[in-house]
């Protein structure tokens, strides 16, 4: 929706601890209806970002605006945004339903006996958790737990809902479970969002936007094909998933048959493991030099002659070893040039 | 700036959301709620509000508690208008004050050495293992801390008096029974702050050290000691503090004979009128105190963290045979404790005429031939009176104090500064009783506050006594509470008031009930400070022991044992009330 009715803007905000500058002026808007993730590596400012939103850490300089009213002075309590951490941090003392009705207990006008009794039963639905209103805190487990944590934030119904790594704490595959539901979630309640994670599939599966930041600042945006396809540098070319970068001219020679128009028009390329494919009639030769095994595929460190170590990908059953010689051939599809 | 625009295209192309609302969807107008008026008149008050938090508590420190000592210690020092140290090296200069110094920091060393001998093999039966009864155990050894010194004095005393049970090992008037009893008043201490460390320890560390090879006792000795040693040191620290400063105990057992820089003062200020000698032995035992506290806070600090959300009596275990050793002196302790209440009350009910409730029946009247001015029943509703205003009066301040000492602020003065007020609150627990009794006597019953011979003044010398420890134990609970529970409350709408309501208040329920009773037994049984306060015509249950006691006649002892009986129990009641109503928790991290 052009000009959207609400929207979230960040103006050259900084957060410092002292000496530390946690976040370096960091600009953005999220528009209505729609979740901005914000990836990058522990540390990165990230989740000082998203506390300095949710009004927890003072900002040093600039302005949070929602709406275009300037928030700097707004309480906590008093922003309507909801903030789902990355351990629960449920009430204890509360159960299941307590807790999820805890912030709708701030406006009794809206919510009656009947309608908090009602909404949470709606949210325990919507979370995969119908019937375990009364149940203890101490009974869940962690999967379960952040469901609740997801169902009492959305609960009192948000402008804005900030997820702070809310799967980080789960094993992998409850985390993709979860990661669907969260995003089921998001999308049936038509909530805006910031997410942030460390995890780019995460922020594939959730993201209408993706925000890449590094050391306090926000590297490269756009929609989440847009910056897998495109990663602006080397930085943010290895954080979502390229492996190796080479000049074009050395790449070009080895690969001709790939034709000119097959390769990007960039100096340098970045090259995803998947770009070099085994094949016993492939047109590149390369040295075996690490092997890492998955279930779905092997992963092959190669030493290629005028191109220097890449990744290639093989079949789970091949049978290769380290110093053996290989062929594969090339795939255009998996590199990116690399700049604007 | 960045503008970051969601395009409608890859929404649909991704199939990420559908831009039709659900029926869960947020209303349309979900914007700033309006500042009520309401609001806006009590805008300003909220942030009085906290500033009234830190305030209030201070200047009742400052009114009840520095100002009546200060001028004591004042009174003492300045002389003819000038500041007059000489005392120093009068005091100091006499082998009878270096001795007093000197005894009393090795018998509170050696209580302390004592108490942990024989307190941390406890800390393990009673918090790390699971036996049936043991819950009523805890409480049982709880008992003797709560109970008032002269009660524990005469209970020693009446043990080995020449013709007492113990009286064959001649420990009366002995450093050994004043030892005994000062074990007896502090194991429960040791047991319990060491305990539930203990029961909160990860047991992981050491179980990987015996799946490294080391044996049980290596284990114990490489791992498990080294994450006990802050709790066991800032234990013996607390333990040597209340020992250091011990009054009714070496008042009673020490004969004349043995004297602490304690009942030194009392004897100054009370019999010799010496205020000079007074101010210097103050000043010199504030700055022992001070120093203990201090390493103390090193201490404590290192051992509060955060609480994670873990079932009861996780760590606990079935007893083996190897528990042995440790069950044994446990079970000794346990008689220590046992034995000489059962004797107190045994001779309580001792008469000419055999075995009688005579004593009791005294209590109710006052007969020609005792020194009581009123009735010992009257002195019992003194003193529920009086503990229950000092009660309240010491939880409201060490709640106030424990909430505003729990924030963390980000100003560097700000953080010295609460640092600063945790110092001086913990004050009262080293300052003299006796120091501050007599300072009120000669700052507060006369002069421009008109309270002379008024009656609040014993409760609020009992409550500045009460207070540090009530803020001892509601702290730990409040700063090891996840902030995290606050901020989520917070961002669910709470406001400040209802985040404290429904996050804080929860949380420290349990230390608060236990505090409140603790307090009201501290109040019930105070005596230094008491001692000097009280009307001869209205004396609390200890005063009235301390001056039946110090009267010869088998009938004063008699009485005194039955007050002091009586005492025991209310004392006693209302600390394994409230342990029984508290006691299914688990055990937080409270403590000293």
């Amino acid at each position: 929706m052009p000009g959207g009715s609400s929207m979230l803007s960040l103006d050259g905000v900084s957060v410092s601890y002292g000496k530390t500058t946690a976040v370096d002026r960091v600009s953005l808007e999220v528009p209505d209806g729609a979740v901005m993730c914000l990836l990058g590596p522990s540390g990165c400012g990230k989740s000082t970002l998203l506390r300095a939103v949710a009004g927890l850490e003072p900002i040093g300089s600039g302005a949070i605006g929602w709406d275009g009213t300037d928030l700097a002075g707004v309480p906590v309590h008093r922003r309507g945004f909801g903030l789902m951490f990355q351990s629960g941090v449920l009430f204890p003392h509360l159960d299941v339903g307590e807790n999820i009705a805890y912030g709708l207990r701030r406006d009794p006008r809206r919510w009656g006996r009947d309608q908090r009794r009602q909404r949470v039963e709606d949210l325990l639905e919507l979370v995969g958790l119908a019937g375990y209103g009364s149940r203890g805190i101490t009974t869940l487990s962690g999967g379960q737990a952040q469901r609740v944590a997801l169902a009492r934030a959305l609960a009192p119904e948000p402008r804005l809902l900030l997820l702070d790594e809310p799967l980080a704490a789960l094993d992998a595959e409850l985390r993709e479970r979860l990661v669907q539901t969260l995003r089921d979630a998001l999308t049936r309640t038509g909530t805006t969002a910031v997410y942030v994670t460390h995890d780019q599939r995460e922020a594939f599966a959730v993201a209408d936007t993706v925000g890449l930041m590094q050391d306090g600042s926000i590297r490269q945006t756009g929609s989440p094909v847009d910056v897998w396809a495109q990663p602006q540098s080397e930085w943010a070319a290895g954080f979502v998933g390229f492996s190796s970068i080479v000049d074009r001219a050395a790449l070009a020679v080895l690969v001709s048959d790939a034709g000119p128009c097959g390769l990007p028009d960039r100096q340098r390329i970045a090259l995803r493991p998947a770009a070099f494919v085994f094949d016993e009639r492939g047109g590149l030769e390369g040295v075996v030099e690490g092997i890492l095994a998955s279930p779905e595929s092997l992963r092959l460190r190669l030493e290629v002659e005028g191109l220097g170590a890449v990744d290639a990908v093989a079949p789970p059953t091949t049978a290769v070893m380290a110093g053996q010689s290989v062929r594969v051939r090339f795939d255009p599809t998996a590199c990116a040039g690399l700049g604007a | 700036m960045t503008v970051l625009k969601t395009r409608a295209e890859l929404r649909s192309d991704v199939g990420l959301r559908p831009d039709a609302g659900a029926r869960l969807g947020p209303r349309p107008d979900a914007g700033p709620r309006p500042e009520t008026r309401l609001r806006k008149a009590f805008g300003p008050l909220h942030r009085c509000g906290s500033v009234l938090v830190v305030a209030a508590p201070l200047v009742i420190f400052g009114l009840f508690f520095l100002y009546p000592v200060g001028a004591l210690i004042g009174r003492g020092l300045i002389e003819a208008g000038r500041l007059d140290l000489s005392g120093f090296g009068d005091v100091l200069g006499r082998a009878r004050f270096r001795r007093i110094i000197g005894f009393t920091l090795w018998q509170a060393a050696a209580s302390a050495g004592l108490c942990l001998l024989l307190g941390v093999p406890g800390a393990f039966v009673l918090y790390r293992c699971r036996f049936p009864g043991v819950r009523l155990v805890r409480a049982l050894v709880t008992v003797p801390f709560v109970l008032p010194t002269v009660v524990v004095g005469l209970a020693f005393r009446t043990l080995f008096a020449q013709d007492g049970l113990l009286g064959s090992w001649g420990w009366d008037g002995s450093v050994a029974a004043i030892l005994a009893a000062h074990v007896f008043l502090n194991y429960a201490i040791v047991v319990r702050t060491v305990g539930t460390s203990w029961a909160n320890l990860d047991p992981r560390p050491a179980e990987a050290a015996r799946s490294l090879g080391a044996g049980p006792v290596r284990a114990f000795l490489t791992v498990t000691l080294r994450e006990l040693a802050p709790s066991i040191a800032g234990t013996a620290c607390i333990v040597f503090l209340f020992c250091a400063t011990s009054f009714g105990v070496i008042l009673i057992l020490g004969g004349g004979q043995y004297s602490t820089v304690e009942t030194e003062i009392y004897r100054q200020t009370a019999d010799l009128l010496d205020l000079r000698t007074a101010a210097v032995l103050s000043i010199v035992q504030i700055l022992l105190v001070t120093v203990v506290l201090l390493v103390a806070g090193l201490l404590r600090r290192r051992n509060e963290v955060t609480i994670e959300l873990r079932r009861a009596s996780g760590t606990a275990r079935r007893l083996r045979w190897t528990d042995l050793p440790a069950i044994a002196v446990t079970a000794g302790a346990g008689v220590l404790v046992v034995v000489p209440l059962v004797v107190m009350v045994v001779r309580s009910l001792h008469t000419p005429d055999g075995l009688s409730l005579d004593n009791y029946r005294a209590l109710g009247q006052v007969a020609s031939g005792n020194v009581l001015l009123v009735p010992a029943t009257t002195a019992i509703g003194n003193s529920l009176r009086t503990a229950l205003t000092a009660t309240v009066l010491a939880v409201a301040l060490g709640l106030m104090l424990s909430m505003a000492l729990s924030r963390r602020p980000r100003a560097l003065a700000a953080r010295r500064f609460l640092a600063g007020v945790d110092a001086v609150v913990m004050l009262p627990l080293g300052v003299s009783a006796v120091t501050v009794g007599f300072g009120f006597l000669i700052t507060l019953n006369s002069g421009p506050l008109g309270l002379r011979g008024s009656a609040v003044l014993v409760p609020i010398a009992q409550a500045l006594v009460a207070t540090p420890l009530v803020v001892r134990l509601v702290l730990p609970v409040l700063r090891a509470a996840d902030e995290r529970l606050r901020q989520a409350a917070a961002v669910l709408g709470a406001s400040p008031v209802r985040v404290w309501a429904s996050v804080d208040l929860p949380i420290m329920g349990r230390a608060l009930a236990g505090a409140s009773a603790f307090a009201f037994a501290v109040a019930l049984g105070e005596f230094g400070a008491t001692s000097f306060l009280a009307r001869p015509e209205t004396p609390t249950l200890p005063v009235l022991i301390g001056r039946l006691i110090s009267r010869p006649g088998a009938a004063n002892t008699g009485m005194a044992l039955a007050a002091a009986t009586v005492l025991a129990a209310m004392c006693a009641v209302v600390v394994l009330l409230v342990d029984a109503v508290s006691s299914d928790a688990r055990p937080g991290p409270g403590g000293f």
